[in-house]
């Protein structure tokens, strides 16, 4: 049996992410493993949407494989992929030294703020879907953005209280900067020659023909209204979780749809709205069905 | 005397914000001061990404000491009444002093109030700016946020430094004290400082790795940058907005210099230049030659360990990863052609009333083509004022003459029109929205279009405000027109004319564009046709059906527009309805157009009352013509012979009007389609004046100079109808001038009001002949003076 070895970001995708994990984890968090569906970012994970919601302290860090099937380029260009990883830290109400412990985290995968430039460039974040927004900025290093940092203020419509800190790092990027390559392919995975595209070239040429040119647009839109009439159900049900997942289906399913390219620009902001609508509907719910046993908690505190 | 510091240190603010939050800090800390009686000698506002700070000089230490009284009343009254009068004023009854008012004893509260520490003053007004301080987008933020009453920053506010010398003013907002102690920059500096003393802020500050004086900062940018461009034997392409920018987002600003694959010049430059100014705000620099060069630019926020070699290595890549993405886009775009491109403009809503923008393109293409056949736009290239400029680097930069025919140039001027929005649907402008019309430009060059194609596809947005090119070229001048007719005519014709400061369809901006390229080409065109011509297939799509109108020669009559009756009915459309619709889009784009080119014309320089005296004859579309009688009229008016002859005619008008003179040939009111001409100068109508006037043969002999009237007035009418008529409106002007001596000597003369009816009656309708005359070359009575 080996000993557990020593990390080592710059040379190793996993131990970056480690990393990561020790220092959050260090520093309070709750360690999560990914959610099981498809989705565009990590903010769609329930642990920050749901958990935004309500006056509990809530501060969990995790890894989220986001899809954006548009963002697909057959494995053809160095910085695009339909499928890449997202570092979600979300700390409720924000720590006061939330900042810091954000510029310790880059240090502890080897990003020196002296010899490299940080920066906070303004980037408010806003989600329609999600009746979701926040004041915050995207962090440049060296002029890229390797992380979105939000102070939500909002979430399903109702104002954010206490207010979430959270912090979504590109995971790819920041390891195309830590080990200086310029080809995200070229990554070393696991320090030991095993490399990104080892893992995942194949799955980008293939996925991406499939969201492209594949994938079966008839049985994409039954999907869609499938999902659409089950969230409608799992609300009238009040299982506003269950109804929150049909909800994050139908978005992707629709991102689908949109890569296919068979909505047409008048029929998109109908899909959105569709989408919108039940993404609200489920936090809403779950709000409303959370408030009572939120209230005997805190009981200065009202939705 | 004392001097105050203020520092509000907070989470990055936006860089877009801290000029604005400059000024309201120097606002609000003002109105507290003056609110409290005291005045602040200099004061200075400085902001960092991570402070905003002010220091106000020569504040007094407390505030003067005020004696206020207050009359209350009078010995003797009711003790309710001074009781009351006490309770108001907060002083007891043995405070009250007694004092003669107009002989009666009357009781007086004098009321003290002692001078204030200043200090007190300002632990009040800190917080109070604070909670007012209107950003334009505010947070919660931390514990306290579990309440939505919390306080709201621009981001998380960390502390507050307030000073008076070398003293602490005490106080607290949001959970946050004030003291002496700050930070410095982010990086560079570790832990607390501490500020001694307001005079030591920056000082303290710079020690700790901060500019905090914002100019100070822009001037290191724009002098740096432009020096490790030079160093590298390279000329920075200034940019304000971007130095400004980067000195809002640093605190210790290092312009470094760095360079980029050759290989991406191959992608225009305008799209180099826009990525790597709006994505990561970079300056670019050109070559000895003004050629775009394969280096930028950018800002960084700290003095690097290594001297900047892996911050430029690091924004290298990024620029990279920006410009193969350009590239990609680029490349891309070129795989498909402009024509197949727009067929997915179906897809694309240009106005849920107006259809998509295929539907736009179509009507633009055949509007296009009508003004090119129908002799408005000629294969001339000529322009009053000088060929295009072009852009530098646009595929090409010189408008060419047209030479071929008028059909050939109807063909081109259709083709560019229906390419003009292609490249809507491309990659690259999908991306940068801002490069509309110039990349369909250079795709119509790279598919080997004529050159005049790509011109006016690239020029057909122009001119998009003051100052711009305006098109010259046939084909150019067609699409563009156009173009901008048509979302004229569209919006008007459903009813969504500007309103106030409402304008999202910038049609002011369209109107603008549209007069400007007709009088710089010097069009002649006849507005009220080309309103209808352009208005009716908006009617057309109401009824979708084709529409069998008949048009010539530029001069579209309402009663040519045949609507079939029986389809229309069919579809819902009432034709006489749909008439009356064009008409009112007429009717109000007329106004409209009448009113920019007013606006348009005072900005150039002419008087308003001139500009009003022409267009008070109503009636005039043809915008040269019109042109041409205001700036006639503005010379006249600068000579001794105009002002004397307004002075004639203002004279003669106040007369008429004491009278209570009425021309019975008034104006014809408009009916929305009478020939608009047939009354500014109809030789019939000038008959019935004169008749009108002059009272056929007199009854009586007239005396001299009221002869020398009738004479002058014989003579100059028909010389100046000539001239209008042939539109030189300077000979028109010149008649007029050889009334002005006769009318001085009748006014001199003459007795307007004599005694018996007749000649008054005939004086005072030679005036009123007089009074039509000078009106036939502009309304006198709007000029002042």
């Amino acid at each position: 049996m080996t000993a557990v070895a020593q990390r080592d970001p710059k040379n190793s995708f996993q131990d970056m992410i480690l990393a990561l994990h020790d220092f959050w984890s260090a520093n309070g968090c709750l360690i999560l493993q990914p959610y099981d569906m498809r989705m565009g970012a990590g903010t769609f994970h329930t642990a920050t949407t749901l958990r935004a919601l309500g006056p509990e302290p809530w501060n969990a860090a995790f890894v989220q494989p986001c899809r954006r099937p548009t963002d697909g380029r057959y494995g053809e260009n160095p910085n695009r992929l339909q499928h890449y990883y997202q570092y979600q830290v979300i700390l409720k109400p924000n720590p006061d030294n939330i900042q810091q412990l954000y510029r310790d985290s880059l240090g502890v995968i080897g990003i020196d703020p002296l010899k490299h430039d940080i920066r906070f460039v303004e980037d408010d974040w806003e989600s329609p879907t999600l009746g979701a927004w926040g004041l915050g900025w995207e962090v440049w290093c060296d002029g890229m953005e390797v992380t979105q940092f939000t102070y939500f203020q909002q979430m399903g419509g109702f104002d954010c209280k206490p207010v979430a800190g959270e912090l979504t790092y590109g995971l790819e990027r920041l390891a195309m900067y830590i080990q200086g390559v310029d080809n995200v392919y070229d990554l070393n995975f696991d320090g030991r020659g095993v490399t990104y595209g080892d893992v995942f070239l194949e799955n980008e040429k293939q996925m991406s023909k499939w969201n492209f040119e594949v994938a079966d647009t008839d049985a994409l839109f039954d999907l869609f209204n499938k999902a659409e009439a089950e969230c409608r159900n799992c609300l009238a049900n009040n299982v506003p979780i269950a109804a929150y997942e049909q909800a994050i289906e139908a978005s992707h399913v629709f991102n689908l749809l949109q890569a296919r390219g068979v909505i047409s620009v008048q029929e998109r902001a109908s899909y959105m709205g569709r989408v919108r609508d039940l993404a609200r509907s489920s936090c809403e719910k779950y709000a409303e069905h959370m408030a009572p046993r939120w209230q005997e908690k805190f009981p200065e505190w009202s939705l | 005397m004392s001097d105050f510091l203020l520092e509000l240190r907070s989470e990055e603010i936006p860089a877009r914000m801290q000029a604005g939050a400059r000024a309201d800090l120097e606002r609000l800390f003002r109105a507290e001061m003056a609110a409290a009686g005291v005045s602040p000698g200099a004061v200075s506002v400085w902001s960092t990404p991570r402070r905003l700070a002010l220091i106000a000089c020569d504040l007094p230490l407390a505030t003067e000491a005020v004696s206020e009284e207050a009359k209350g009343p009078p010995e003797g009254a009711p003790d309710q009444a001074i009781d009351g009068f006490c309770r108001k004023n907060g002083v007891t009854r043995d405070q009250l002093e007694l004092r003669d008012v107009k002989g009666r004893n009357t009781y007086f509260a004098v009321i003290e109030k002692p001078g204030r520490a200043v200090a007190d003053v300002l632990a009040e007004a800190i917080p109070a700016i604070v909670r007012a301080f209107p950003w334009p987008k505010s947070m919660r933020w931390g514990e306290a946020s579990l309440s939505t009453e919390s306080l709201r920053w621009v981001r998380p506010l960390s502390g507050v430094v307030a000073l008076l010398d070398s003293d602490v003013v005490e106080c607290e907002v949001g959970g946050v004290a004030s003291g002496r102690l700050t930070r410095g920059h982010r990086f560079h500096s570790n832990g607390d400082i501490a500020i001694a003393g307001v005079a030591d802020y920056a000082a303290t500050l710079r020690e700790a790795h901060v500019i905090v004086d914002q100019e100070e900062r822009q001037n290191l940018i724009r002098e740096q940058a432009a020096k490790v461009a030079a160093d590298a034997g390279l000329t920075l392409v200034a940019d304000e907005g971007l130095v400004i920018e980067n000195a809002g987002l640093t605190e210790w600003p290092q312009p470094l210099l760095g360079r980029f694959d050759e290989e991406f010049l191959d992608v225009p430059p305008e799209v180099i230049q826009l990525s790597a100014r709006t994505n990561q705000k970079y300056f670019v620099c050109e070559d000895s030659a003004g050629k775009l060069a394969n280096a930028f630019v950018c800002t960084a926020n700290i003095a690097s360990s290594d001297g900047g070699a892996a911050i430029v290595d690091g924004n290298r890549k990024v620029l990279a990863a920006r410009l193969s993405d350009a590239r990609f886009f680029w490349e891309l775009d070129q795989k498909t052609s402009l024509a197949d491109h727009a067929k997915k403009l179906e897809r694309i809503t240009f106005h849920e009333k107006l259809g998509t923008v295929a539907d736009k393109v179509e009507r633009v293409a055949k509007l296009a083509r009508w003004l090119v056949e129908e002799g408005i736009v000629t294969p001339s290239p000529s322009s009053r004022e000088g060929g295009d400029r072009g852009q530098p680097g646009a595929p090409s930069p010189e408008a060419p003459a047209f030479a071929g025919t008028r059909e050939e140039l109807a063909d081109l001027a259709e083709q560019a029109a229906r390419l003009c929005k292609a490249d809507l649907v491309t990659e690259m402008v999908g991306e940068f929205p801002e490069l509309q019309g110039l990349m369909g430009g250079y795709y119509a060059c790279a598919e080997g279009l004529p050159d005049a194609v790509a011109d006016a596809i690239r020029d057909h947005y122009k001119p998009v405000g003051q100052g711009d090119d305006v098109p010259t070229a046939p084909v150019t001048v067609a699409v563009s027109l156009a173009d901008k007719l048509d979302s004229l005519a569209g919006f008007f014709f459903e009813a969504m004319p500007p309103s106030g400061s409402k304008d999202p369809y910038a049609l002011r901006r369209s109107a603008f564009g549209t007069l400007s390229i007709i009088t710089k080409k010097g069009l002649r065109l006849n507005l009220r046709s080309l309103f209808l011509r352009t208005a009716l297939p908006f009617a057309v799509r109401k009824v979708h059906a084709p529409s069998p109108f008949k048009l010539h020669r530029s001069k579209v009559m309402l009663d040519q527009i045949l609507i079939d009756q029986n389809l229309a009915q069919k579809n819902g459309g009432d034709v006489q309805d749909l008439k009356n619709r064009i008409a009112a889009t007429r009717d109000s784009l007329l106004d409209f157009f009448a009113d920019r080119l007013k606006v348009q014309q005072r900005e150039a320089g002419v008087r308003h009352d001139l500009i009003d005296a022409v267009f008070a004859l109503g009636g005039e579309d043809d915008l040269v013509r019109l042109l041409a009688r205001v700036h006639a009229l503005q010379y006249f008016m600068d000579t001794e012979d105009g002002t004397n002859l307004l002075a004639g005619y203002k004279r003669a008008a106040n007369i008429l009007r004491k009278e209570g003179w009425e021309d019975t040939a008034e104006r014809i009111a408009r009916t929305g389609d009478e020939d608009p001409m047939e009354n500014v100068d109809d030789p019939q109508m000038r008959a019935i004046y004169a008749q009108r006037g002059a009272n056929g043969g007199l009854s009586y002999t007239p005396e001299a100079a009221e002869k020398a009237l009738i004479d002058a007035l014989d003579a100059a009418e028909p010389q100046a109808a000539t001239a209008i008529e042939a539109e030189d409106f300077a000979a028109a002007m010149a008649a007029l001038a050889s009334l002005r001596a006769p009318i001085d000597r009748f006014f001199e003369e003459v007795t307007v009001n004599a005694d018996e009816e007749i000649k008054r009656t005939t004086r005072l309708g030679l005036l009123a002949r007089f009074r039509a005359a000078v009106h036939n070359v502009a309304d006198f009575s709007r000029i002042e003076g």
